[in-house]
């Protein structure tokens, strides 16, 4: 009953905040155990990822890459399937990259490989996420043990195609050739050069802007598409979707491609925005981390795009921390993150009693006063 | 004086937000006495029972146990103060035995043969007093619903219960089942123990109350002796006005054939769960199929919903024929003419997260009324769904609340409206006053009569007996997938139907609508 009187932004602002809080001040804790003033720590934190442009550009470029996997995993949860495979998904949308970017770079114009550049990225993540998602719906496997071994068989693939079949004759590498630069998706500082806007060269490119608009898209086709209505049904309620008359196949399938599909544009800001060729493990964990951002953005874009900024700036931060603090290791980040996934996933809940409560009691003090100036 | 009374509630009062579920209720429950507490869903019974066994406080205002305040903060303080509850859900787990229930949370050490042992024999003693008959080495799931919860008053007495709260007992029950738990309640009584029922049955609390307090959005409205009262009097004390339990029924011939089953039978993993059906439903009659839940209602009416397949036989809804191969779904059958409302609305009727515009569109949301193009068309939409919501007095017209939040009555009003805007010729519906108010039971089963004197063909499926009987033309019996018979629905009264659901066919009736329909 009550909870109907505690409005969205409680639920969808305060409650994050003050987990995050919580995880800042616990992370806190942990820096003065090693030694370093945390109010130190925090600005150069602060400094690296926000303080200049070139810092931005790394926070934005990392956040890109969270918002694919952050709205990939989400868009599953939705369907209440737990896609712990984008980590493979982009991986494996990888190869469709730079098979693309290889074979075609030569041939094609710029113009022409952008389109075909998207749809690789997106096709080889779909189909890499389809094989699990027509095992669950099919044979009823579950999907979070098919996507978790289909990481592992994507990383034997590619580890094939990068020994045996694109690394170039002459490299020891286990990475492809450079792609030919009419693959290369323009970087920010060049793109805003071009209107005269000044910014120091970083690894952000336009695939940022597409990541927005994607987050947009996902927005539109969950709450204002017949099959995103159909999506949300079967997740809230499977038997009554059944009696709407909801295929439940056919909707896993058609979830479980669309988060491939967002978690294979992840290559497209990796690679082609930012490598400009196929190297090993080049994912890095992003598709995991992109579990704790869905979760911490509460599975709605605009929460997304913000968790993304929000691990992004960790991402930068930290690797700052560890450059200025020769003492500490940047995987101290990993610390943190893990601190913020507790907090704002596993303890979620940890705060919004009493946070509900303090409102109700701020709220029911006003309405008193207003009832005794009524009066 | 104070000391004749069991519990005595001075001034209970309880807010949740903005919703006074309890306003300042005093009551008096005496010492040995049935006290019914009757009131519409939403009137605050089960509040205020939660109130008394410590899951929630009150707010204010006093309890007396046996005369003496006590204060109640959770369901240890209640149990040791000798009160029990027998809830509409029950407790239980499922895979043990009755022993092993019983004993459960009162094992009374960690090896466990002691407490079996003093288990067994107070089970004994409690079995010779009150009649509680029930074999302790039974597995709980292999009992009848009757007997498990048989299983759940004997843990209350196990405990020392004195004063015994049952909430909405007979819901389950056959009437033959819910006359023995009467006696066993009388038997109760008899020894010294305290009863509360609650109930929204008024049949029942007259057949076994002594004293009845009614409930209205939150308050106390009387306290009867229920001697001094009967069901009319109390139905206007729940409601606030008068009600009526009849509907009008237009007298006519029923038309052509809209619904027909023959032979239908349904296999799950070798069992036959629906065994050999065959009946019909024409234009303009309604047929009720009663039983006791879990007799293969609930599936019969999967498989005319084309929610699930069956195994043989042949339906023919509104002409269009259905086999075992027949490739079929809801959205398919909906285009033949059907509307479904199904008996669990919270499990399958509503997605308690989608709010009032999305619940109207469930199952018609595919439908290019509701789609432009690629997007949904939100505006008409949410212009439908609240012409809908004035035209059914759905209450709080609000095409933005989440179904959750709305009472029971107006999710199913919500149900029963999306089914019938949509002008079904075969109407299927299920247990559809459920958890649902008085008004709006009169509300609904208006509705329904409305369908069938509009000439449409409606099978009504519900463990109510008093509804199949006011609304039927005819009446089947379903017993273990099969059809005990059939009646017409003049000849049908509560105990004739009560045997033939415990699949007993009385030799005095009047079959002769059976007759006339299979041979």
């Amino acid at each position: 009953m009550s909870s109907q009187r505690i409005p969205g932004w409680i639920n969808y602002a305060v409650v994050p905040l003050a987990n995050i809080l919580m995880a800042f001040f616990v992370s806190a804790l942990v820096f003065v155990y090693v030694g370093v003033d945390p109010i130190d720590a925090a600005k150069v934190m602060w400094e690296g990822a926000f303080g200049y442009s070139e810092g931005w550009g790394y926070t934005l470029y990392y956040a890109t890459g969270f918002i694919f996997t952050g709205l990939a995993v989400s868009i599953a949860f939705h369907c209440q399937l737990f896609n712990i495979g984008g980590e493979g998904q982009a991986y494996f949308a990888g190869l469709g990259v730079a098979l693309v970017s290889l074979y075609l770079g030569d041939v094609l114009p710029f113009w022409l490989m952008m389109p075909l550049l998207i749809i690789a990225a997106g096709l080889f993540g779909a189909g890499w996420a389809f094989i699990p998602a027509y095992l669950q719906a099919k044979r009823g496997s579950h999907i979070v043990i098919t996507t978790i071994m289909f990481n592992f068989i994507a990383a034997s693939i590619m580890a094939y195609f990068l020994v045996e079949v694109l690394k170039p004759p002459m490299s020891m590498a286990p990475e492809s050739a450079v792609f030919p630069v009419s693959s290369w998706i323009p970087k920010m500082h060049d793109f805003l050069g071009a209107f005269g806007y000044e910014m120091t060269a970083t690894p952000l490119n336009l695939t940022f802007i597409f990541g927005l608009i994607c987050a947009v898209l996902v927005w539109f086709f969950l709450w204002n598409t017949r099959w995103g209505y159909e999506i949300r049904a079967q997740g809230f309620n499977p038997s009554a979707a059944k009696y709407a008359g909801i295929d439940p196949i056919k909707i896993t399938l058609l979830t479980m491609a669309v988060s491939g599909m967002l978690a294979g544009f992840f290559a497209l800001n990796t690679l082609s925005g930012d490598m400009h060729q196929l190297k090993l493990n080049y994912v890095a964990g992003f598709g995991f981390t992109g579990i704790a951002v869905s979760l911490m953005g509460r599975n709605h874009p605009v929460g997304i795009v913000l968790a993304s900024i929000l691990f992004g700036f960790l991402y930068q931060g930290g690797a700052e921390l560890a450059f200025e603090f020769p003492g500490i290791d940047s995987k101290i980040i990993v610390v943190l993150q893990g601190l913020i996934i507790l907090f704002s996933g596993a303890l979620e809940y940890m705060f919004k009693p009493s946070i509900e409560k303090l409102y109700l009691k701020a709220t029911g003090w006003r309405a008193d006063k207003e009832e005794a100036q009524n009066a | 004086m104070t000391d004749s009374y069991a519990i005595e509630l001075q001034g209970i009062d309880k807010k949740f937000g903005d919703v006074h579920a309890n306003k300042a209720i005093d009551l008096q429950v005496r010492k040995g006495s049935i006290h019914g507490i009757v009131g519409e869903n939403g009137a605050g019974k089960s509040t205020l029972m939660s109130i008394i066994y410590g899951f929630y406080r009150a707010d204010a205002g006093h309890i007396r146990i046996n005369g003496k305040e006590v204060r109640i903060n959770g369901s240890q303080d209640a149990i040791a103060a000798g009160i029990g509850m027998v809830h509409q859900h029950f407790m239980l787990v499922e895979n043990f035995t009755v022993l092993e229930n019983v004993m459960l949370g009162t094992e009374g050490g960690a090896a466990l043969d002691k407490g079996k042992v003093a288990a067994r024999a107070e089970l004994e003693r409690l079995e010779r007093d009150y009649g509680l008959e029930v074999d302790p080495d039974a597995i709980i799931e292999e009992l009848p619903v009757g007997l498990q919860q048989r299983v759940e008053i004997l843990k209350a007495l196990y405990r020392g219960a004195e004063i015994l709260i049952l909430d909405e007992p007979t819901g389950v029950l056959t009437p033959q089942e819910t006359e023995h738990l009467f006696k066993i309640l009388k038997a109760l009584r008899d020894q010294g123990t305290t009863v509360i029922l609650i109930t929204h049955k008024l049949r029942e609390i007259m057949a076994v109350t002594d004293h009845v307090s009614v409930m209205r959005q939150g308050g106390m409205v009387a306290h009867v002796d229920t001697v001094d009262t009967d069901r009319n009097a109390l139905a206007e004390l729940m409601v606030g006005r008068k009600v009526r339990f009849t509907v009008d029924r237009i007298a006519h011939e029923a038309g052509d054939v809209r619904l027909k089953v023959e032979n239908l039978v349904v296999e799950r993993e070798g069992v036959r769960l629906i065994n050999d059906l065959s009946f019909e439903v024409r234009a303009g009659e309604i047929l009720g199929v009663a039983g006791v839940s879990g007799n293969g209602q609930s599936l019969l009416m999967k498989v005319l919903a084309g929610i699930e397949g069956f195994t043989s036989g042949k339906i023919t809804l509104n002409g269009h024929e259905l086999l075992p191969t027949t490739t079929t779904s809801p959205l398919v059958v909906r285009e033949m003419g059907v509307g479904h409302v199904p008996e669990d609305r919270h499990k399958m009727g509503l997605i308690n997260k989608f709010d009032a515009k999305e619940a109207f569109i469930m199952g018609y949301h595919k439908s290019d009324k509701y789609n432009k193009g690629w997007l949904q068309d939100k505006k008409f939409i949410r212009q439908d769904t609240q012409e809908k919501m004035t035209t059914w007095d759905v209450r709080p017209d609000d095409p933005d609340l989440k179904t959750a939040s709305f009472s029971g009555g107006n999710q199913q009003k919500i149900v029963i409206a999306r089914e019938v805007e949509k002008n079904p010729d075969v109407f299927l519906v299920g247990q559809p006053t459920r958890g649902v108010d008085i008004g709006a039971i009169e509300f609904i089963h208006k509705r329904v009569m409305d369908m069938r004197n509009e000439g449409k063909a409606v099978l009504l499926v519900s463990v109510e007996l008093d509804e199949i009987m006011s609304l039927s033309d005819r009446i089947v019996v379903m017993y273990a997938g099969n059809i005990v018979g059939e009646l017409k629905a003049e000849a049908a009264d509560e105990k004739t139907l009560g045997l033939m659901m415990a699949n007993i066919m009385p030799d005095d009736v009047d079959t002769t609508v059976k007759e006339s329909a299979h041979e």
